[in-house]
């Protein structure tokens, strides 16, 4: 693809702390090359406000390769911006032409609070993980990692479940704010597999109690989830936890 | 886990939604069906509404029919309720909106207007009750009919007297689209609320959901437009 650069305006959620009331600010970028990413690109006009003594934009970013789950960032309105099956450290600027305007701003849902800027806190993601989701395994010699024989397809299913990367995108694209696809996408992983199986129904009524308690919303089988989720996490997932949870709910005492 | 703390966790306040909406799916095909005999009018001439008439009254005269009917009222109440509350709880999620929405590029539009689709289904139940329930089972002001010595009310008239008016049509028509369109999401979304999740059965389900939704909607539609135009009665 041919390399060329762009100028282009951004209008950018700024907001000091989770307390004080946030606004939008625009910033002019100036030769942004195609073949920066859309953080390096944040990269190059943070390093233009720290020179011009201002306060540089907040937001958050670790590996940059699309693995870690720590970019956020709703660009023109679409989680992770325009590219499908995608993270904002994966997005380049080549998405973009030349004059282009584009609004950026947190995710948003109260069990996500902004703390600065484009950082929210999605702590309630990882007290979901600690109600339910991982197995107990007294501690000993490793076991064979084949000496458990499980169906193909049930383990195909479960490691498509497991490539979540507990962004929030599900969250932040949801009409609902519904934390359901990345539930599903954490239950589902244990409960295809014989491993999750001791735990299977005390870790389901567990992790959607606490998604409950963390504030986030109902599913409402829009869709929406699944159309930005860059693990392509399927929405059958939610079906799925949907039969785990009844089934759990009915029987235990 | 307490019954309590089951229906009042979200998966289990959906799952409540979910039941009653294919409860109420099963109703409209009762319904739908009992209704179409309207249009025997359109092979027999002489009909004049006999077979509707007498399938109204089997309707209104079973015991075990009237006692479902209770059922009936208690899942749209239900179903309403559930769903307001649902629908309340959702929106407190997110106190701040966002300045550019995801709109159609993430879900169908009647999919995220359910609430919307809901109410006015609730308007149009409200004032389609008032119409046909409340003369035929409150205050018994339909016009009377024998067939076979067996006097019951002439519902067929009665239709034909409420949809002879242009409003009517046109807030029965409305009332059908709407009914349609959340029918649309609603019919493949409650099987995957109560837990469907056999990919062959969802993709199958969505298309069967689309073709109900369709049928359904037009042929309730096509009940005052045609009673209007005089093709029936």
């Amino acid at each position: 693809m041919e390399h060329y650069t762009m100028n282009l305006t951004l209008k950018v959620w700024r907001q000091k702390n989770s307390q004080e009331k946030g606004r939008f600010e625009t910033y002019q970028v100036k030769n942004i090359s195609s073949e920066m990413s859309f953080l390096e690109m944040f990269d190059v006009l943070n390093e233009e406000l720290i020179r011009e003594g201002k306060e540089p934009i907040a937001f958050d970013h670790d590996c940059r390769e699309g693995i870690c789950g720590m970019c956020s960032m709703y660009i023109n309105g679409k989680p992770h911006g325009p590219w499908h099956a995608n993270t904002t450290c994966q997005l380049h600027m080549r998405a973009y032409k030349d004059g282009d305007t584009i609004v950026v701003e947190p995710w948003r849902a109260n069990a996500f609070p902004v703390v600065k800027d484009l950082v929210v806190d999605r702590s309630s993601f990882d007290r979901i993980i600690q109600a339910g989701g991982y197995i107990s395994v007294n501690t000993g010699n490793a076991v064979d990692a084949n000496a458990i024989p499980i169906e193909k397809d049930k383990a195909d299913n479960a490691f498509a479940a497991a490539a979540c990367i507990g962004c929030g995108a599900c969250v932040a694209a949801c009409k609902n704010s519904s934390a359901m696809l990345f539930l599903s996408a954490k239950v589902s992983h244990l409960a295809l597999l014989p491993q999750g199986g001791p735990e299977r129904k005390s870790r389901v009524l567990n992790m959607v109690a606490q998604m409950d308690r963390e504030g986030f919303g109902a599913c409402t089988n829009t869709g929406a989830c699944e159309a930005v989720c860059p693990k392509e996490i399927s929405i059958t997932n939610i079906a799925r936890l949907n039969a785990e949870y009844i089934g759990a709910g009915l029987v235990v005492e | 886990m307490q019954w309590s703390e089951f229906f009042t966790s979200s998966v289990g306040k959906k799952f409540v939604m979910g039941l009653t909406g294919l409860f109420l799916i099963s109703f409209l095909v009762i319904h739908v069906g009992i209704n179409a005999t309207i249009f025997a009018d359109l092979v027999d001439p002489d009909e004049n509404g006999a077979m509707f008439n007498k399938a109204a009254h089997f309707m209104g005269s079973t015991v075990l029919i009237r006692i479902l009917e209770i059922g009936l009222f208690a899942g749209i109440i239900l179903h309403i309720v559930q769903g307001y509350m649902l629908e309340a709880k959702n929106r407190s999620a997110r106190s701040v909106g966002y300045a550019v929405n995801l709109g159609n590029r993430g879900s169908k539009w009647y999919s995220r207007a359910m609430g919307l689709l809901g109410t006015i289904i609730l308007l149009f139940l409200i004032i389609h009750m008032a119409h046909f329930w409340v003369k035929a089972r409150i205050t018994h002001t339909l016009a009377p009919v024998t067939y076979n010595g067996v006097e019951m009310h002439d519902m067929f008239s009665e239709m034909k007297a409420v949809f002879s008016e242009g409003w009517v049509i046109a807030v029965y028509v409305l009332g059908c689209i709407s009914l349609g369109y959340h029918l649309a999401h609603g019919f493949q979304s409650a099987f995957r609320t109560v837990g469907v999740h056999n990919n062959k059965y969802n993709s199958l389900l969505v298309n069967l959901g689309y073709g109900f939704s369709i049928l359904v909607s037009l042929l309730f539609a096509l009940m005052p437009i045609a009673m209007y135009f005089g093709w029936v009665g």
